[in-house]
């Protein structure tokens, strides 16, 4: 178990395109951190950076107290879960799990307890003299991690391990990584572009956009309080509501009487808007309703405001009884508001 | 596929009997000339059916020859093509699956000049560049040599880019997976990327043996001395020497024999490279 220290961590690959701008993070101890971000935000290389597959172009990484920039993946005392098992595909699963351990010249013995004792965590003794090939996609994601768990390693660096899963599996595979990473408290770093796998998994959550970071914070921090409108948009399904200060002040709508200097776009959660008016100071718009979408114990209401382009989206649990066309009067909470600078893109308060 | 209708099941048939037909039968003449006295052929008539001298006929072949006819017992030339043709075999195998690993897995300078340099020596086969190839073989003293017979005939483009073709398919996060692991390069080499291509390695093999099994114009090139002539030249001389007609009865007892170790080979590979085929590793 250690500690990961990234300090200004850059990476432009040969053709100088820049990935990754100067990252710093300190990811503690048995912590397990999310890293999440659309394609293309420099979240895989920076794992990657992490893992020794790919070359840091200037900072510093530490994993605990050594400084490993130039160290092989295999001497970093890290273990990875890959996108696509990366199984060896002629080896049974036995000795896909006791490869890394036999390269490392381990005895015997020690390689057969703890591959059974990996084997038996992710219940997948039965299959230790199967092929890969024989095995099903939830079988083949528990040996990749088994072969990251027998290495008792000082971290875990998961990318998107679970995005070659069907929709079911993928849950009931979260909530177990879940599961084991809080019984063996090692020091993790996962990659994920799913903002909902994020929010289940953290710790805490790095936002990356760009090369750069967004917002590091606890998922709840950074759902109910997202530091830009890149992470506004991106974190919580359907995405926040933004909606000009101007037009609102414009159509008359009743408009909270305090809010932060500098604020011209404020988001609202689909789910923070009511039909129903709060007490206390308020936000309040009316539109037409465009759509109806029913979604089981919840629906979406999709609705135009005039004159705007984008349309606004509510959460209200059940089916409420509306016609398409009908007027909707949304309301707001002042302190549900998340006020926002369209010119730097930044929270105002 | 196509529905099952009577005629279209008739007319597949029929396509692969007369397929078959023309395939097999030159090879059953050949053995059934190879069971006929040595008079028959000079009637001018072919027989079909097997004759009464098979045994005399194989026996002569193999334990006397005919030195007359400039033919010695083919033992030692079924050797020497053995000879030759595994060593073109082991080494072009060798050889090419380490340089395309080479070129998938290495960073060097000039990585793609060296392989279109190696794709470019497809076009040249053996009998384009023989003259100088015999040149250089000659000026080494390897005439008269195994290493003469089969070095030069081991460099190949074909199984180079043919294993590159298949490194490139193998998925790179395998490679980072084995580096993870501790796996250096020639271990992940040795642990990982041979296993995966024995499929690969069994077809080749079956493809270069007989290639190297074939050799006709190059082991007529460098051998003068009867201990290294092969088999293939060895059915030429038989043909074309002496001063007497050819004894075809003996030529054909030859042909027969000299046909058997590439099948064999295919019969021993085949269980390996079929599997290949139907089930993907991948």
């Amino acid at each position: 178990m250690a500690s990961i220290h990234i300090d200004n961590l850059h990476k432009v690959y040969a053709g100088g395109v820049q990935a990754v701008t100067g990252i710093s993070l300190d990811v503690q101890d048995g912590e397990m951190i999310v890293l999440v971000g659309p394609s293309g935000c420099g979240k895989s290389t920076l794992l990657r950076m992490v893992a020794g597959l790919e070359t840091i172009s200037s900072g510093t990484l530490k994993i605990g107290d050594r400084v490993v920039n130039n160290l092989e993946p295999a001497d970093r005392d890290i273990a990875m879960v890959f996108q696509n098992y990366a199984l060896y595909p002629h080896m049974t699963v036995y000795n896909n799990l006791a490869y890394g351990l036999k390269n490392r010249k381990m005895p015997k013995a020690e390689i057969d307890r703890r591959v059974q004792e990996a084997a038996t965590m992710l219940e997948i003794a039965p299959f230790l003299d199967r092929k890969p090939r024989n095995l099903s996609g939830g079988q083949r994601q528990r040996v990749a991690m088994g072969r990251a768990l027998v290495r008792e390693p000082a971290a875990f660096l998961f990318d998107e391990p679970l995005s070659n899963l069907d929709a079911k599996l993928r849950v009931q595979m979260r909530v177990e990584i879940k599961q084991l990473q809080r019984r063996l408290r090692t020091t993790s770093l996962y990659v994920t572009h799913d903002q909902l796998e994020a929010l289940t998994l953290a710790d805490r959550l790095v936002v990356l956009n760009g090369g750069m970071i967004e917002q590091v914070g606890t998922p709840m921090e950074v759902y109910n309080k997202p530091a830009s409108l890149f992470v506004a948009g991106f974190i919580g399904s359907p995405a926040m509501n933004m909606i000009s200060a101007d037009y609102l002040r414009e159509k008359g709508a009743v408009f909270p009487k305090s809010l932060p200097e500098g604020t011209d776009l404020i988001g609202i959660r689909p789910d923070e808007l009511t039909l129903v008016p709060p007490t206390g100071d308020q936000l309040a718009v009316s539109g037409k309703l465009m759509l109806l979408e029913p979604a089981g114990a919840e629906s979406h209401l999709y609705i135009h405001l005039e004159g705007s382009d984008q349309p606004v989206v509510m959460r209200v649990s059940g089916v409420p009884d509306m016609q398409d066309g009908q007027t909707v009067q949304m309301h707001a909470k002042v302190d549900a508001l998340h006020p926002f600078s369209k010119a730097t893109g930044r929270r105002t308060g | 596929m196509v529905e099952n209708n009577r005629w279209g099941n008739f007319f597949a048939h029929l396509v692969l009997i007369i397929g078959v037909a023309l395939v097999v039968f030159p090879v059953y003449v050949a053995v059934i000339a190879s069971t006929h006295p040595s008079g028959t052929f000079l009637r001018g008539v072919m027989p079909l059916l097997p004759g009464p001298n098979a045994l005399e006929n194989y026996r002569t072949v193999i334990f006397e020859g005919r030195s007359r006819a400039g033919t010695p017992p083919i033992g030692g030339m079924l050797w020497n093509s053995f000879i030759m043709a595994m060593a073109i075999t082991i080494g072009k195998l060798s050889i090419s699956i380490i340089s395309a690993f080479a070129i998938v897995y290495f960073r060097f300078p000039f990585r793609i000049f060296f392989f279109w340099v190696i794709f470019l020596t497809l076009m040249l086969p053996v009998e384009v560049r023989i003259v100088p190839t015999f040149q250089v073989v000659a000026n080494l003293g390897m005439l008269n040599s195994f290493a003469g017979l089969s070095i030069p005939l081991i460099a190949s483009a074909t199984a180079t880019f043919l294993f590159r073709q298949f490194f490139m398919t193998v998925p790179e996060e395998l490679m980072e997976a084995a580096r993870v692991d501790g796996a250096g390069p020639m271990k992940f080499f040795k642990d990982i990327l041979l296993p995966l291509s024995i499929t690969n390695i069994a077809a080749l093999f079956v493809i270069m043996f007989i290639y190297g099994w074939n050799q006709y114009l190059w082991p007529l090139l460098i051998t003068t001395d009867p201990e290294y002539y092969t088999i293939v030249m060895g059915i030429q001389r038989m043909v074309t020497g002496g001063d007497s007609e050819p004894l075809w009865h003996l030529v054909m007892a030859t042909v027969t024999l000299a046909a058997l170790p590439p099948i064999l080979v295919i019969l021993f590979m085949q269980r390996l490279f079929v599997k290949g085929l139907t089930e993907t590793e991948k």
